[in-house]
Parts: structure tokens; C-alpha cells; sequence
């Protein structure tokens, strides 16, 4: 597959441009610009904070950017009538951070879920489909259970079977890997490379895990302080001399990304008779 | 997560549960069955009272005691400066004679008021429009009271056993 | 001084946006409605929870408040030999008040703080946000079954209230107290109006809506925190308490106020 990462007969599956998002005084992205191309893994990676999440909310459309544009499938995401916006998203799976599959349901009606409120199929072809999915996942046979039985890896990957349901093109992770055990983080990145292989998908994944995430992406943009500090093929960053880049994968305490809270000079703090 | 038929079928008993206390309240706590206050079927009668006391619209109208209709309006006659009251009595009652005497009583000590219909002797009976011609007033506790001072004034007031 | 007024500003601001924010969340809502209906089987899974659910301590309460009014209403009829008026003011007392009034209480304790958790938890744990991104609109999908159901389940709820409730003065009246049993029903069907039945009807149907509305934008506008949801919850509880029985004064007044 072509590394470069501009290549102009491909038109990227979302182009972000001059983005600017605040929360409160909180400037989360300033004038940021990103391209994902079609039939690829993007991960985006940066510290903690930095508001990852965010910008796949701001993909999702659940929030709205205070300039600049984000096309997705070459529409104007921020401008969509909320009408546009719930069609745009069929086409989107999005797996978030704690899985979020609704805890009154079963595994099985989670997954039958998307597909329920959407497809008019009758109950017979939705169990096929509920089947295939839960396969992929290799979680066929838990369906019976209810979130609550599931371990954390497992209910990634329910959530995982929940996304593709509806064969979305575009899926969206967040976090896929944090707090998961060594086995469990493996399946989950060979679910993610397999998914995206078989099912043609473009993959956008949210991460802080260098390892993992470095092992099945195609393309890395590392943000840090709400502006990318960096971007390229996983060799190319490793090999980078950027120190912003070098304290990131390396995992480097302190550096440009200090390891201090922004504080007044300690000697004075301590001499000062201010409380807390 | 219990199975879809349980729920629906709970969901219906609890639908129904309900509705029966409805309809229970409706028929043996209120008076529902026997009269509705607005949609009776019956005829009404007019009867004119010098002082209805206080007498409610809504008010029973009895005949020994037992409801046969109830007091539907209740205002001045303005050529006699009367109460006129109307009177609506359920339609299975047809047979009440035209020279029926009406009463207005008090149940009880501090009860409510109500219409006591004493029936006479005549063959004809009361229908739609008809008009009681006999009537008794309420009994208003001040003029009683003033009433027996006026007699016992008459009397003289040297001999007062109320006084000393 | 004028920190006292500011603060008293500050909050009488807060609650008008509170306000705002509650009836824009209610208009969502009920235009998310229509989609529903055609669906009934959200609403009747949801008439389980916050009905079914709250049968027992509404027949419980219903049994005992009726009991004591029997006893309490004997012992304070019997003194002016008008015992025979026991089954009036059982019925009248629970039609008109205390059958809509104590449900709603019971129905803001038991499923409108249920609600409430349930909502905040689906919010705190991302699952509302999930279902925006499967494109599903939470506020039709799971908002508004459970405003629906609330609406429906409490006026029938205070109807069994009512009936268990005279049953119950029923009980101490005639069986244990000794109260002539013919007196009992017929002066109460004597005195008590339709109308009496049809405003306790209304009343329900009132704080039904009200107690179901505030929790459900209590869980929906909850700080997606443990703490926030806890909070929500006491609030829930709280104010749809307050709602029911400053809701009750207003209503009663148009009712027999005349």
C-alpha cells in the first residue's frame, strides 16, 4: 500500500481543515489540519488530554468545531440538519472507550440492535447477520450473555461486532486498547487489522499504546497541546529526531511535554503563606 | 433480562388491575351506577320554596327516605320573588301522584339538605314541566329560635323560666 | 448587600435556565414520541418497570392508609353519632387526595428515582452516546417510552390505591369496629360524585407527568458521575415530591374552589 501521505487521485474518507475547538477558556485544537485516507488504519496518538476523544466526536458530529471544516464522505459534517447527520452516521460504527453496549440487554440483542432500528429485516435474517458478526468477533458463542458477565476484552469486542453491524465504511476506535491485558490487546489489534483487510473498512484509532497501536497502522498523527507535533508511517516517526515525537514513543517522564502542572517557582510556593 | 411474554402478560394483568379499581370506584364508591349528575335520564318537575335554606344543587330528592332524583338547578322565580327549584327524577319513577308535597329536610343533626317528596292521593301523576304546588320550606334555625322568643315575650316577662 | 443580591440573581437565573432547559428536553422528547407508538413493546417493557414494579408497596400503602382512616375517622365520627359517615370520608379522603397524592409520592420514590439512576448510569457508562452514534435519537429510543409509560402507569396506580384503600376502611369500619355495613356503602355512594373520581383522575394524570418528566431530565441532565447520578437521583426524589404536593394545592383549588 502507498505510504505517502498525500496522494491526490484518492480523495481522503475525512479532511479535517483548520480546525479550532474550545472548551470554555480550554483551547482543545488549534487550527489543526488531518487527512485519512480511504482503506487505511489512522491512528491518532498523543498524551493523555489532549482531546483525542474529542476529535472523534467532532468526527461523529456529537459536537460541533468552533472554525475550520471537517469533511466526512464529503460532507460538511458541522452543517448537517440532524437528519443528514443520523444518515451520515449509518455509514459510521464507533467503538468507545468502555464499550458502552446497553447493560439491559443481552450481547445478542446489542449487536441486533443497530440493525433493529434500522433494517426493516425480519427476525430470522437479523439473527443471521447478529450470527456472522458475533463470529467475527469469535464471541458466537456468548450471545446468550449479558454485559455484565462479560469480561473488559470481551465486551470490546461485542461492542466490536456492534460497530460492523450495519457494515458501516468508516470505524472509529477509542481507546480500543487501554486497561486491557497483553492477550486480550493482541486480539483486539488482530481484530482490528483483520476487519479492516476483509471488510475494505477505513479504521481511525484513538490511542496513547505506541506499541499496539504502532504494530497495525498505516499512518500516525501525534498531537500534543491541541496542535500535531507530528505525523507519518510508524517507522518514520520511530526514526524521527522531533523531541515532542522522541518523548512520545520512547515514553520519556519529562521533556517537552512537562512532567509539572504549570506551578509558581517551588521555593516560593513554599515560602508563601497561601492557603491550599 | 425476564422473557418478552412475561412483561407483556404482567403489563396486561396491571392494565386490567387498574381499570377494574376504576370501574370499582366508579360503581360502588360513587354513586355512578344509580345517578349521573349531568347525564340522568329522567323528568324534571319545578317546585317553589319561600327559603331553600341551604340546599345544594346536586341534592338528593326522596320519597321515604329513598332516592328517586336529585336537585338540577336551583333559582328566582321573579314574578313571586321564590325559590324555584328543579327537581330531575329518574324516569323509572313515573308514577308519583301531582299532588306530592315537597319538603326541604335536614339529615341529621349537621347533615346536608335534602328534597322529602310525601306523596298524595291524586290519580294523576307528575310529568315533564309539571310544577309541585305543596311545598314546606327549610327550616332556618334563627327564625325558630326567634320564633320561641317572640311567644315566650308574649307570655309575659315576669314569668320567664329561662330567667332567675 | 449586593453579594446577597447577586447570589439571589445567580439562582433565580440558574433555575430559569434549569427551566428552559427541561421544557426544550420535553419538546425533544415528545417529538420523538410518534415513532414510539408504533412500537408498543418499549413502552410496555417500561410499563413493567415503573408499573408492575411498583404494585406491591402502592397496595401495601393503599391497605394501611385505608385501615387507618378507618380507625382515625371512627374514633373521631363516633363522637357526634355520625359513624354511619365513615364510609363517605374513607372514600372521599382517598379519591380525592390521598389515593393521587401518596401514589405519586410513593411513585416518585420507588420508580421515578429508578428512572432516574438507570438514565444517569446509560449516560455516565456512554450507552446514550453509542446509540447517538448507531444514529438512533436516545430521546425517542429511550426517553421517551419511559415519559409515556409514567403517564400511564400512575393514574391506574392510584385508582388501585384508592379501591385497596376503601377496602381497607372497609375493614376496620364494618369487621372490626362494628360499623353498620349498608350505612357504610350507601352513604358513600350517597356522597361521593363522579366528579370526586374524575379529578382524583385528573390529579394523577397531572403528577404522573410531572414526577415522570423530572426524572427523566434529572437522568438525562445528570454530571455523568457516580456522585452526579447520586445527586440526581435525591433531586428526582426531591423535587418531584414538591412538584406533586404544590401541584396538588393548585390543582385542588380550580377543582373545588369553584
Amino acid at each position: 500500500m502507498d505510504q505517502t501521505p498525500v496522494t491526490e487521485q484518492r480523495e481522503p474518507v475525512v479532511q479535517i481543515r483548520g480546525l479550532t475547538f474550545r472548551r470554555g477558556a480550554r483551547v482543545i485544537f488549534d487550527n489543526v489540519d488531518l487527512d485519512i485516507e480511504r482503506g487505511r488504519i489512522t491512528a491518532i496518538m498523543g498524551p493523555s488530554g489532549t482531546g483525542k476523544t474529542t476529535l472523534l466526536r467532532l468526527i461523529g458530529g456529537q459536537l460541533r468545531p468552533d472554525a475550520g471544516s471537517i469533511k466526512v464522505f464529503g460532507q460538511e459534517v458541522g452543517k448537517l440538519s440532524r437528519r443528514e447527520l443520523f444518515e451520515l452516521r449509518k455509514r459510521i460504527g464507533m467503538l468507545f472507550q468502555s464499550g458502552a453496549l446497553l447493560t439491559d440487554l443481552t450481547v445478542f440483542d446489542n449487536v441486533a440492535f443497530p440493525l433493529r432500528e434500522h433494517t426493516g429485516l425480519p427476525e430470522r435474517m437479523i439473527r443471521d447477520l447478529v450470527l456472522i458478526k458475533l463470529e467475527a468477533v469469535g464471541l458466537r458463542g456468548a450471545r446468550g450473555l449479558m454485559p455484565s458477565e462479560l469480561s473488559g476484552g470481551m465486551a470490546r469486542r461485542v461492542a466490536l461486532a456492534r460497530a460492523i453491524a450495519l457494515d458501516p465504511m468508516m470505524i472509529l476506535y477509542d481507546e480500543p486498547f487501554t486497561g486491557q491485558d497483553p492477550i486480550s490487546m493482541g486480539t483486539l489489534a488482530q481484530l482490528i487489522h483483520a476487519l479492516n483487510g476483509t471488510l475494505s473498512l477505513t479504521s481511525v484509532v484513538v490511542s496513547h499504546d505506541v506499541h499496539e497501536t504502532s504494530l497495525i497502522a498505516d499512518y500516525i498523527y501525534v498531537m500534543s497541546g491541541g496542535k500535531l507535533i507530528g505525523e507519518g508511517s510508524p517507522q518514520t516517526l520511530a526514526q524521527s529526531d522531533s523531541p515532542w515525537v522522541r518523548q512520545f514513543m520512547d515514553g520519556l517522564p519529562d521533556g517537552p511535554v512537562p512532567f509539572h502542572y504549570p506551578a509558581p517557582a517551588y521555593g516560593d510556593d513554599l515560602l508563601s503563606n497561601d492557603d491550599a | 433480562m425476564i422473557k418478552t411474554k412475561t412483561v407483556e402478560v404482567t403489563v396486561g394483568l396491571f392494565v386490567i388491575l387498574g381499570f377494574a379499581a376504576l370501574f370499582y370506584l366508579a360503581m360502588q364508591v360513587s354513586n355512578l351506577s344509580a345517578f349521573g349528575i349531568s347525564r340522568m335520564d329522567g323528568y324534571s318537575v319545578t317546585a317553589h320554596f319561600e327559603n331553600v335554606g341551604s340546599l345544594k344543587v346536586g341534592a338528593p330528592v326522596t320519597i321515604a327516605g329513598v332516592r328517586v332524583g336529585r336537585v338540577t338547578a336551583i333559582g328566582i322565580d321573579h314574578k313571586t320573588q321564590e325559590a324555584a327549584v328543579q327537581l330531575t327524577i329518574s324516569s323509572e319513577h313515573n308514577d308519583i301522584p301531582l299532588d306530592t308535597t315537597a319538603s326541604i329536610l335536614t339529615s341529621g343533626l349537621l347533615g346536608e339538605q335534602y328534597v322529602g317528596l310525601e306523596p298524595g292521593g291524586d290519580e294523576k301523576v307528575l310529568k315533564e314541566g309539571d310544577e309541585i304546588k305543596l311545598t314546606q320550606s327549610a327550616l332556618v334555625l334563627e327564625k325558630i329560635i326567634s320564633q320561641v322568643l317572640f311567644s315566650k315575650a308574649a307570655e309575659g316577662p315576669g314569668e320567664s323560666p329561662a330567667r332567675k | 448587600m449586593l453579594d446577597a443580591v447577586q447570589n439571589l440573581g445567580r439562582w433565580a437565573l440558574n433555575i430559569l435556565e434549569r427551566a428552559g432547559r427541561a421544557t426544550l428536553f420535553l419538546i425533544l422528547t415528545l417529538r420523538g414520541l410518534p415513532p414510539i407508538l408504533a412500537r408498543p413493546l418499549l413502552v410496555i417493557q417500561q410499563m413493567h418497570a415503573v408499573g408492575v414494579r411498583s404494585l406491591l408497596i402502592i397496595v401495601v400503602s393503599g391497605l394501611f392508609v385505608g385501615m387507618v382512616l378507618g380507625l382515625q375517622g371512627y374514633n373521631t365520627l363516633v363522637d357526634f353519632g355520625a359513624e354511619q359517615t365513615l364510609g363517605v370520608m374513607v372514600a372521599l379522603a382517598l379519591v380525592r387526595e390521598l389515593g393521587p397524592v401518596i401514589s405519586a409520592l410513593l411513585f416518585a420514590g420507588r420508580a421515578c428515582s429508578a428512572l432516574t439512576a438507570e438514565i444517569g448510569l446509560m449516560k455516565a457508562t456512554e450507552q446514550l452516546s453509542a446509540m447517538e452514534m448507531m444514529a438512533t435519537d436516545p430521546l425517542s429510543r429511550v426517553i421517551a417510552p419511559r415519559l409515556l409509560a409514567g403517564f400511564l402507569a400512575l393514574p391506574l396506580l392510584a385508582a388501585i390505591f384508592s379501591a385497596i384503600g376503601v377496602l381497607g376502611g372497609y375493614f376496620v369500619g364494618v369487621g372490626l369496629l362494628g360499623v353498620d355495613d349498608g350505612a357504610f356503602w350507601s352513604q358513600m355512594q350517597a356522597k361521593v360524585d363522579p366528579d370526586d373520581i374524575y379529578n382524583g383522575i385528573i390529579k394523577s394524570v397531572a403528577f404522573g407527568f410531572v414526577t415522570t418528566w423530572i426524572a427523566v431530565f434529572q437522568g438525562y441532565d445528570a454530571t455523568p458521575t457516580s456522585e452526579g447520578v447520586s445527586r440526581a437521583t435525591t433531586y428526582t426524589v426531591v423535587h418531584g415530591s414538591l412538584a406533586v404536593l404544590g401541584l396538588d394545592f393548585v390543582l385542588t383549588s380550580f377543582m373545588f374552589g369553584d
